[in-house]
């Protein structure tokens, strides 16, 4: 039986992905915040919104710290309370489960919840640098890791151990360009061929450029409030029904195994259980494509397919659009574009839209039941939640 | 086997002071048997802090690479180069360069050994490096 609301989502707001030259992270987060705002004509924020909750990974960028309040007084929500969750590429996938355990502390009854990141104005090689901190400083970053250093280690171990080839991760960017492609908020918003997709210049082999997802500028929000008060602001809302959250070590060396991360296995089947739902009843999925390996590698953690037969998923066209399980219908951090700290609740946002019918020409028909995958750094933490219409 | 440097703490800055004098050491638990590298100053299995140094034979077999083509600023004049996770043969896996190699004559199982490069940045955090390459 699918589990009860724990709580509810009725509005969501994303700023468009890109390169967002001439603008602040908070000024991104106020464009998120607006749209949100604007969605639900029943919300008056300054007096319901009581706790503002951040994803937000990195101060380097912007020499910015303290972002909690910064972007809590930049979205005129002062003096909710502020909290800022870091945790890499899944800060706002974190903030995602505090702020659902906010509203079931009983504490709040409505909370905002979000994320940001402004990076193309640094060089790529600042920005290598600064997202390499989410590693193990002494041992990796230090002997030359990158991040798609890390996840190329994991594909070099997946193709070695299920055979697993060059030409199946790169169907996931091809998958991913053509959803990204429909999404007008989406960074790339083009098609791209396998061809043109193997024979980009190579990264960090075997992954090469359409293999990485992109340094982008965004920011994402939604309003959650208590499953009781939903119908108060909105007649669709959307309710989070399972949600899961495990870390790992820091270091992908101390790890059992090197073609799966445990903290998403772990977080999937704590979310699973609570919203008593099997893999097969997902209807549609935002899963962390931070590289295309990671997509297949999230097949399998997600126990969409078995281990192993990740590769084979993604070439039987079972997560197209058309399929039986979309997956990363927004265009994925692959297309729509990775502002690390806004990806976990820009995941949570597609669905939400999928979930309300609101997905224009990639929306999935009748779709039910959602979930989002959302990892930090080589799969030190990982959340999943699973969404159920309203 | 108990070493002279039993003094020194089960720290980071430990280990690589050793690997400048070109050892590879591991903390080993008194209690349980693990194998700590690097070190820490407790058993994370078992929460000891009855701990011991012991040489590692810096043999063991490669589990997966990568040949880094865009790396951050300091290693950009090394490009490309290969970074494998290795297999020791006292059990723990260790991230670290693989040099002395073509890097598409690299396979996975391949047996590795450690050598050191000792010499010492000028800023922090003024550690040396260990890599690995062909035994």
């Amino acid at each position: 039986m699918v589990g009860k609301p724990l709580v509810s989502i009725v509005s969501a707001g994303l700023s468009r992905f890109g390169r967002r030259t001439g603008l602040y992270g908070r000024e991104l987060f106020a464009e998120a915040v607006t749209e949100a705002f604007e969605r639900c004509p029943n919300l008056n924020p300054k007096r319901d919104i009581k706790a503002v909750i951040i994803g937000h990974m990195g101060e380097s960028y912007e020499h910015q710290g303290h972002t909690g309040p910064t972007l809590t007084d930049w979205s005129g929500l002062l003096p909710s309370a502020a909290i800022r969750a870091e945790a890499a590429c899944s800060s706002s996938g974190v903030a995602l489960r505090i702020a659902t355990l906010a509203l079931l502390s009983q504490l709040y009854d409505i909370v905002l919840v979000g994320g940001v990141e402004k990076m193309t104005h640094r060089t790529t090689p600042d920005v290598t640098e600064f997202l390499a901190m989410a590693a193990d400083f002494p041992f990796e970053q230090w002997h030359g890791l990158t991040f798609p250093g890390l996840y190329a280690l994991m594909a070099t171990a997946h193709m070695n151990r299920y055979d697993t080839t060059e030409a199946q991760m790169a169907l996931v960017s091809v998958k991913n360009h053509h959803n990204g492609a429909l999404n007008p908020k989406a960074h790339l918003q083009r098609e791209v061929t396998l061809e043109k997709a193997l024979d980009s210049r190579v990264i960090a082999w075997p992954l090469k450029l359409y293999d990485c997802s992109l340094i982008t500028d965004g920011a994402s929000c939604l309003v959650l409030t208590k499953p009781e008060l939903a119908k108060k602001f909105t007649d669709t809302p959307v309710h989070i029904i399972g949600s899961g959250h495990a870390s790992d070590a820091i270091g992908l060396y101390e790890r059992e195994a090197f073609t799966t991360l445990k903290a998403a296995r772990l977080s999937a089947k704590e979310a699973y259980k609570m919203a008593g739902v099997k893999p097969n009843d997902i209807d549609v999925a935002e899963v962390h494509d931070c590289f295309t390996i990671a997509e297949i590698i999230a097949y399998e953690d997600l126990g969409f397919c078995e281990p192993g037969k990740g590769g084979r998923m993604i070439e039987g066209g079972t997560t197209r659009l058309e399929g039986k399980i979309p997956v990363n219908t927004s265009g994925g951090l692959k297309s729509k574009g990775h502002p690390v700290g806004a990806t976990g609740t820009a995941q949570a946002y597609e669905i939400f839209l999928q979930l309300t019918e609101q997905a224009e020409k990639r929306q999935v028909k009748g779709a039910e039941i959602g979930l989002a995958h959302n990892v930090g750094g080589s799969g030190a933490t990982a959340t999943v939640h699973v969404f159920r219409r309203g | 086997m108990i070493m002279t440097e039993t003094s020194l703490p089960f720290t980071i800055e430990s280990f690589y002071r050793l690997i400048s004098e070109g050892k590879l050491m591991a903390a080993q638990c008194k209690r349980c048997g693990r194998l700590l590298v690097p070190p820490r100053l407790m058993c994370t299995d078992c929460y000891s802090k009855e701990l011991e140094w012991t040489r590692l034979s810096g043999e063991g077999k490669l589990l997966t690479y990568t040949v880094i083509h865009v790396s951050s600023k300091q290693f950009e004049s090394m490009v490309p180069y290969a970074v494998g996770i290795i297999e020791l043969a006292e059990g723990p896996k260790m991230p670290g360069m693989i040099r002395d190699i073509e890097p598409k004559k690299i396979k996975i199982g391949m047996k590795l050994r450690v050598d050191f490069d000792t010499a010492l940045p000028n800023e922090w955090p003024q550690w040396p490096r260990y890599y690995f390459k062909p035994a």
